[in-house]
């Protein structure tokens, strides 16, 4: 499939604009390994969509060509916020390089990991405050000699991230080390932190794993909350399918890379394709 | 031989020797070591058993003997806990009250205003040697360590080569006063040089940064050692540019100011030398005191902790640590400047590769990542190897292998250094629980940071 | 071209010297490949060798044994063994008293570097200290004929002797890695050291055997360095350095590599003296690191551990 030119919009039956995110015929392998087999995905600006299928699926592998840690050999990734559409992904056919991770970022991406990755040894006010600032541009000079400009822009981060802690209820614990934090307060500092750099789409890697079922209902509620109270776009990797229910308009189903099914919840349960991915048919 | 399910088995004898004699042997060998390195003698080329001869002669073998014997009966009752419980119990209390006392900020204060004082004051009244000390071995080092620190304790990069910088610095002084067998552009004064060695050092640690900084850590250490190594080599052999080995070929001038109707011309003597030089480290320290708690410091804290995350989040995690590199740097050369106009001589022996192990030791030792572990410690260990060779206690030559030893033994039973960050601390504890990482060492497990 | 001329006097020499690195690399490599730490102090080690392989020599002497003849064989013998054997000593010393407790600690690697570091520093200056800081010859053990020539290269006794023992113990270490329970137990714990020692490798006696082996190459390096060149106790520092390029090139964690890339790295240093003054030979080996780190990190034959390619 050829490489798509930016005056063209990607058809989509609900939204005439260009949808906030479109990724196509994405293909990553390792090797001999394939992870992602032309996947096709596209995130309408507002929306909230689930990315769900079996552990292996090539789920987080998509996050990662997203955020530019890894380079699919095939495809292409377009983001469009604020009316500019940027490749995540450029380069001639042979040598293709993704934007690194941090300017994938400064574009308007944001992520939290699977397996939690907060700076441990920092304050939960800290975690959230470095994120914070990446969006200014104070830089070693105005930090050294504390300029006015230095100094309002701290302020100002700091304004932001109380607020962002008042947003997930974690003031109380704003000068706990990381570390010491429960499991699912961490998860939330982890979307805190993420939402300090006021991204357009917001992916979050399995946020539900390892809570319990009340943690389970109040991100629900979180989730929620960013989309209609921040307007963010959630794109979500999921295995707890009461979550994905409750909160995704539309869901995608992975397996073995590739995009096996696609459509609202309850229509996808109900898949018998979705079925077999997890459960096996009933003859082998 | 037994029998399970009717199949033979060989049940193994363990042949584990006895630890309690594998470490009356790690004793012995400990004392024989000791021994060894604090004998006076000096090996030659002819006769090389000389100094084990003269480490180990009839009384001293027994007394080595002895020692190792007494050391391992106290160790292994410490260790069965007749001993230990007793003296634990009665430490603990003090220990509780110390950190009840150093944790105040208030103390901490007091503390640093005592030191500062002491600083301004003292040096008066130590003899012309000890002044030379302070000036041409403390003041340097401690400079040239809390530039490092900025490298090595808060971006987490390993930098063998650093004293590098220090050369390029002093030989742009030498070359900006004119003390180089090259005519310069423009001589200048050496208070003009600083922001000059600053500019250039900037400059040269950006252009070694930039294709190396990406290489994982333990990389980075050998390329930042090959620097040192190939500008070294030059510094050598460019002899119409440096003067080769035997370096400049005119003394490099003195410090002097003609400003504003302040008149003032720095000589030979150590204590106005000792002043410009901590006034320079005060400079220094607020500034970076400053940078360590602005977005800078915390995003390098960031990228140390966890360079995925750090650049998820919108930190660009080379350009910070490029930033530390110059920075680290530029102190450097500021420090070469200083170090040349006070010398006058400089040549390449000045800045061997050894130097920049050691500096490197005097951060880790005072505690990386701390400005006041890293002034106490290079302050320490720069002062008291002096005062020991003043005393005999200790041969100039035999300094570098009790360094050696001191950073070994350090990272063995107290890796945070003397006096660590608190986060330092938390960081080490972490990591051997296993969480975390503690520094930007490591491969980034799922890829590329960018 | 500067190559042209003299390309094969250039080459016996730089093949020799390669050999001596690639002994000195297979350390490096096999450390790396257990325990993903560079060992700074290998180079101490190779010194430990040289120093060794010295005194031996200098007690036959004294004892009376005459360089000549088959008594030459086996002075040459008891140099190369002594000096092999002390180098396995401090090896295994170093991993048990500097970097055993780091690895039950679970230190930061950082930390195992500074070890490393410090380790060298005082090994090196505790030599100096003990052995004098001059840079000592080792006694004439046979007459360094010429035995033949290539293409108008002359090769020598010593060369020939340097080469011929190089290939022999890089051969021996080859059938020990690919052929043996030890080498399966160091390739395994090479892999994934977790699921070795499920497997029942005694992750702690692997390791301790890989540095005494590379401990062991590493010593025998030292003598027949010192053989060809002298011993001193700064005779690791360069050397060391360059050997570590050397086993980056031919890829970090590849045993075959290191023995590919150190004598690689041994013949274009010695062919780029015919185009650069002596004074700059040094610098070879870090623009080989450099371009190597740059453009082909994994080196030439990957990453792997004992398997080719």
């Amino acid at each position: 499939m050829s490489a798509p030119t930016t005056a063209t919009p990607v058809p989509q039956p609900a939204a005439p604009a260009k949808p906030l995110l479109a990724v196509r015929d994405v293909t990553l392998r390792f090797g001999g390994l394939t992870s992602l087999d032309h996947v096709d995905l596209t995130v309408d600006r507002g929306a909230i969509l689930a990315v769900i299928g079996p552990n292996g699926a090539g789920k987080t592998s998509l996050f990662n060509c997203l955020t530019g840690v890894y380079t699919p050999q095939l495809g292409t990734i377009e983001f469009t916020a604020d009316g500019t559409t940027t490749q995540l992904v450029t380069g001639s056919a042979r040598r293709r390089r993704s934007r690194k991770p941090h300017v994938v970022n400064r574009i308007g991406v944001a992520r939290t990991f699977q397996n939690i990755r907060l700076f441990a040894a920092l304050s939960a006010f800290d975690n959230v405050k470095i994120a914070a600032e990446t969006r200014h541009r104070t830089g070693p000079v105005g930090a050294m000699l504390g300029l006015p400009n230095a100094r309002a822009n701290d302020a100002k981060t700091d304004a932001l991230t109380e607020e962002l802690l008042d947003f997930v209820a974690l003031r109380s614990v704003a000068d706990e080390v990381a570390s010491s934090l429960s499991y699912g307060v961490q998860r939330r500092l982890e979307i805190a932190r993420a939402l300090a750099t006021s991204p357009s789409l917001l992916l979050l890697d399995e946020p539900a794993a390892g809570t319990n079922p009340t943690e389970k209902r109040e991100l629900e509620r979180l989730i929620r909350r960013i989309n209609t109270e921040r307007g963010v776009t959630v794109l979500l990797i999921e295995h707890d399918m009461r979550l994905v229910m409750s909160v995704a308009d539309e869901v995608t189903v992975l397996n073995f890379g590739k995009v096996i099914a696609r459509g609202r919840p309850a229509q996808v349960q109900r898949d018998p394709a979705v079925v077999e991915a997890y459960l096996g048919t009933a003859d082998e | 031989m037994s029998h399970v399910g009717g199949l033979p088995i060989r049940v193994r004898r363990s042949r584990k020797v006895d630890p309690r004699l594998v470490r009356l042997f790690g004793w012995l060998v400990l004392g024989a070591l000791l021994r060894l390195m604090t004998v006076t003698a000096e090996g030659t080329s002819t006769d090389h058993l000389l100094v084990i001869d003269a480490a180990f002669k009839s009384t001293a073998l027994i007394g080595w003997l002895v020692a190792g014997l007494v050391v391992w009966v106290l160790t292994e009752l410490w260790h069965a806990r007749k001993v230990g419980a007793l003296v634990t119990a009665r430490t603990t209390g003090v220990r509780q009250q110390w950190h009840a006392v150093a944790g105040r900020a208030l103390s901490r204060r007091a503390a640093l205003l005592a030191v500062v004082v002491a600083a301004i004051v003292l040096p008066q009244f130590l003899s012309e040697f000890y002044q030379r000390v302070l000036v041409d071995q403390v003041a340097v080092f401690v400079l040239l360590a809390v530039g490092l620190n900025v490298v090595v304790g808060w971006a987490g990069l390993l930098d063998l080569g650093y004293v590098a910088f220090f050369a390029i610095g002093a030989y742009t002084c030498a070359y900006f006063t004119g003390a180089l067998p090259v005519t310069p552009l423009f001589t200048l004064n050496p208070f003009v040089v600083l922001p000059v060695a600053v500019v250039v050092c900037l400059v040269a640690g950006l252009l070694l940064g930039a294709p190396t900084l990406r290489l994982r850590g333990d990389y980075l250490a050998i390329v930042t050692l090959g620097f040192h190594e190939i500008v070294q080599l030059f510094l050598v052999n460019k002899n119409n540019w440096t003067g080769g080995n035997q370096g400049v070929s005119r003394p490099v001038p003195h410090f002097t100011i003609n400003l504003l109707g302040i008149h003032y011309k720095w000589t030979l003597a150590s204590l106005p030398y000792w002043f410009l030089f901590i006034g320079m480290l005060a400079i220094v320290v607020i500034l970076f005191s400053r940078l360590e708690h602005s977005k800078v410091g915390r995003s390098w804290t960031a990228v140390r902790e966890d360079e995925v995350a750090a650049a998820a989040n919108g930190v660009p995690t080379v350009k910070y640590k490029l930033m530390a590199f110059a920075i680290g740097a530029s102190t450097s050369g500021l420090a070469g400047v200083l170090y040349a106009s006070r010398l006058g001589y400089i040549n390449p022996a000045s800045f061997p590769v050894v130097l920049s192990i050691s500096v490197l030791s005097y951060v880790i030792f005072g505690g990386m990542g701390s400005i006041i572990g890293v002034i106490a410690g290079s302050a320490l260990l720069t002062f008291l190897p002096a005062v020991f060779q003043e005393q005999n206690i200790v041969r100039q030559e035999d300094i570098p292998m009790w360094i050696g030893a001191i950073l070994v033994t350090m990272m063995l039973f107290r890796p945070q250094g003397l006096i660590p960050s608190r986060r330092r601390k938390r960081e080490l504890r972490l990591a051997s629980e296993g969480v975390a990482d503690a520094d930007a060492m490591s491969e980034a497990p799922e890829g590329r940071t960018g | 071209m500067c190559l042209s001329q003299h390309f094969w006097q250039f080459l016996v020499p730089g093949i020799t010297l390669g050999c001596l690195y690639a002994l000195i690399a297979i350390g490096y490599t096999l450390v790396y490949g257990v325990l993903q730490l560079i060992n700074f102090a290998h180079s101490e080690i190779f010194m430990t060798g040289g120093f060794a392989g010295l005194f031996m020599v200098q007690a036959l002497t004294n004892v009376g044994v005459v360089p000549s003849g088959a008594q030459s064989w086996l002075i040459m013998f008891a140099g190369i063994s002594c000096g092999a054997l002390f180098g396995g000593i401090v090896a295994f010393l170093l991993e048990r008293v500097a970097y055993r407790p780091l690895r039950r600690r679970n230190a930061p690697r950082l930390i195992y570097l500074i070890t490393a570091i410090g380790a060298s520093l005082f090994l090196f200056n505790l030599a100096g200290k003990l052995f004098g800081r001059d840079k000592v010859n080792i006694p004439a053990i046979y007459t360094n004929g010429v035995v033949f020539t290539v293409f108008g290269a002359q090769v020598r006794v010593q060369q020939l002797i340097i080469v011929c023992t190089a290939v022999f113990m890089m051969l021996m270490l080859d059938l020990l890695v690919n052929r043996t329970k030890l080498g399966s137990g160091i390739r395994a714990v090479a892999q994934d050291s977790q699921t070795a020692s499920l497997m029942g490798v005694n992750i702690n006696r692997v390791i301790s055997q890989t540095f005494v082996i590379g401990g062991v190459l590493g010593g025998a390096a030292g003598f027949l360095f010192g053989t060809y060149l002298n011993v001193h106790y700064q005779m690791g520092f360069l050397p060391g350095i360059k050997a570590f390029a050397a086993a980056v090139l031919g890829g970090i964690g590849n045993i075959r590599g290191a023995m590919i890339g150190g004598l690689l790295l041994g013949i274009v240093e010695s062919l780029s003296q015919s185009c650069m003054s002596s004074q700059w030979i040094d610098v070879v080996a870090f623009v080989v690191l450099i371009l190597v780190l740059m453009f082909r990190p994994t080196g030439i034959l990957g990453q792997r551990l004992g398997r080719a390619a």
